[in-house]
């Protein structure tokens, strides 16, 4: 229910936690600045963490106040998400699991809950309890949405790296004057093919390669996808003026290519990244000759 | 919104003579007409005077769509029954990816990574055409 | 995916071969603005160029309707082509590599359902073809956390 409703308007348990947190927010700012959860992430002085204490405190008051404790959704809460969002994020590049996380941000209820109890040091047991109850299940429902933006921030984590993977695995190699090579490694799906195929071009461009070669001696199987995008690969660097060779196709793999009835005739291959730089050297007029028969020709 | 950022051609496509070769420079984007004037200028040119090659500089075009490559194809053919030969050179690599994507290898078109490439390939074959008569070998 | 399709950005006419040029340059613009890559960006321009064309030819001249969409946090273009020719007797056919009834390499319709991420036509014999594609910007990269 949207209803709003203040600390004045009613007094039941939660409005009482409200208040308690309001007047005590400094002391339990200051006690948060030494728990895990606050003390890793700003790093950099105890007054920052103290600081971000503070806004926690301040938003659960919020929270509160409304009595709306266990509402994760709470218009309390949108405050400090993306300080929370942050937080999360910085645990789990640290190495933190959820559960970590999760585990550090309930130790945040014991110093509080502690506070409350010397404060409701006179009153009756059955109103402790109550106000007591209330302040665990807010503090529950913080937890919750710090698990909440913990997934989003792991998602995060996970497409980034996917991204950079993407950038890591597909090195270009200049093997000679006019001459490069991507070797291949891993599974290649339509994504990494459309990477592959363009930094591979990019480099016949920025390095004037006439021969580039793609080795996939690393690469796991070749379906009809993958035998397909190295056809257009191929294909577009002809259409740039460079040749394209494919090596590193090893006899089970070329095994399955002739199963599979894939042509790759339009595709010049060789079996090993040697083969090809011997080819592409020879292609651009040089030869590697040992020095023995160098000498011997020389003569 | 409709402010044109690149200047296309509004009429002929400048035809360079060097020696025994045709160079056309592309830049920008090409008027379907346009594109059919070069056709006709350069096979013209080709059948008129002794020329051997015809190098056709891709390096400032942005988009190649199927009736530039029916265009490019066309020239080449032509050009090979006047028995000349024809490099396009310098695509990029996005125009590259493309023209493949789109189902245009263009298997007929010999292609060079740039305009100098494309002379030299050109050169080995155009002086050794006996027809043109004898040429100064570098 | 959820598609929240935003208002129309730019409607322009198909009826000589200068509005091709200003047709590719159109979708030249807006796929830069929308952040796609150089590679989707020459794709979808290539693709529109591809079916612009189609329309002035085949369909008498039309127009083209271009749309920012949003779909998953993605942004994205989509281009409607609509002309009120003679219609596409069999799409199958017409869909399918090598197929032309005029001038071009027989590319235009099947080459450009490659170059795009969506495609549909509509088409009835003696009313008209409306082609929609919708090509979408790769997710942009998240900026890092400044601290």
């Amino acid at each position: 229910m949207p209803e709003q409703q203040t600390a004045d308007d009613r007094t039941g348990p939660a409005q009482e936690v409200a208040l308690f947190l309001r007047e005590r927010r400094e002391q339990i700012a200051q006690r948060w600045a030494d728990a895990a959860v606050f003390r890793t992430v700003f790093t950099v002085s105890r007054d920052e963490a103290v600081e971000a204490g503070r806004a926690v405190v301040e938003a659960l008051a919020a929270v509160a106040a409304t009595g709306r404790v266990e509402d994760s959704e709470a218009d309390g809460f949108t405050v400090v998400r993306e300080q929370l969002a942050r937080t999360v994020r910085s645990r789990t590049r640290a190495g933190a699991s959820t559960g970590q996380i999760s585990a550090e941000t309930d130790a945040l209820r014991r110093p509080v809950t502690e506070l409350l109890l010397d404060e409701l040091a006179e009153a009756p047991a059955d109103h402790v309890g109550e106000c007591t109850t209330a302040l665990a299940v807010l503090m529950g429902t913080l937890r919750l949405v710090m698990l909440e933006t913990s997934t989003v921030a792991g998602e995060e984590l996970i497409n980034r790296q996917r991204l950079e993977l993407l950038e890591i695995a597909t090195p270009v190699i200049k093997l000679w004057e006019g001459i490069v090579a991507v070797p291949l490694i891993g599974t290649l799906d339509s994504a990494r093919s459309q990477v592959v195929m363009e930094t591979l071009l990019d480099a016949v461009v920025e390095q004037h390669a006439r021969l580039a070669i793609l080795d996939i001696t690393g690469v796991p199987t070749v379906d009809s996808l993958v035998a397909q995008h190295l056809m257009k690969t191929v294909a577009a660097a002809r259409l740039m003026g460079a040749e394209c060779i494919v090596s590193g196709i090893r006899p089970a793999i070329a095994q399955t290519i002739v199963h599979l009835g894939i042509d790759l005739s339009s595709v010049l291959t060789r079996a090993s990244l040697a083969d090809a730089l011997a080819y592409a050297l020879q292609q651009q007029g040089a030869r590697i000759v040992p020095r023995a028969v160098a000498a011997a020709e020389s003569r | 919104m409709s402010g044109a950022p690149t200047s296309p051609y509004e009429g002929h496509v400048p035809v360079l003579r060097l020696g025994g070769v045709l160079l056309v420079t592309l830049q920008g984007d090409l008027y379907d007409s346009a594109a059919e004037q070069l056709r006709q200028d350069i096979g013209r040119t080709v059948s008129d005077s002794a020329v051997g090659g015809v190098v056709i500089d891709l390096s400032g075009v942005e988009i190649v769509d199927s009736f530039m490559g029916r265009v490019l194809s066309d020239v080449a053919a032509m050009t090979r029954l006047l028995a000349a030969q024809t490099v396009v050179c310098g695509m990029r690599p996005a125009v590259a990816i493309t023209l493949v994507e789109l189902g245009l290898t263009l298997p007929g078109l010999r292609t060079a990574l740039n305009a100098e490439e494309a002379m030299n390939l050109l050169g080995a074959t155009v002086s050794a055409l006996p027809r043109r008569g004898r040429r100064e070998s570098t | 995916m959820t598609h929240s399709t935003g208002s129309v950005s730019a409607c322009l006419p198909i009826h000589s071969d200068l509005d091709l040029v200003r047709a590719r340059q159109q979708v030249r613009q807006m796929t830069a603005q929308l952040g796609f890559g150089l590679v989707e960006q020459t794709k979808l321009v290539t693709a529109a160029s591809e079916l612009a064309r189609n329309a002035l030819v085949h369909g008498g001249g039309g127009q083209m309707e271009c749309t920012e969409v949003t779909g998953g946090g993605v942004r994205g273009l989509r281009l409607v082509f609509s002309d009120r020719g003679p219609g596409i007797a069999d799409l199958d056919l017409a869909l399918s590599d090598g197929y032309t009834s005029g001038e071009g390499l027989g590319m235009g319709l099947g080459g450009a359902r490659r170059l795009v991420h969506e495609f549909r036509v509509d088409s009835r014999r003696g009313e008209g073809t409306t082609v929609t594609v919708t090509s979408w910007a790769a997710a942009p990269p998240r900026p890092r956390e400044g601290r």
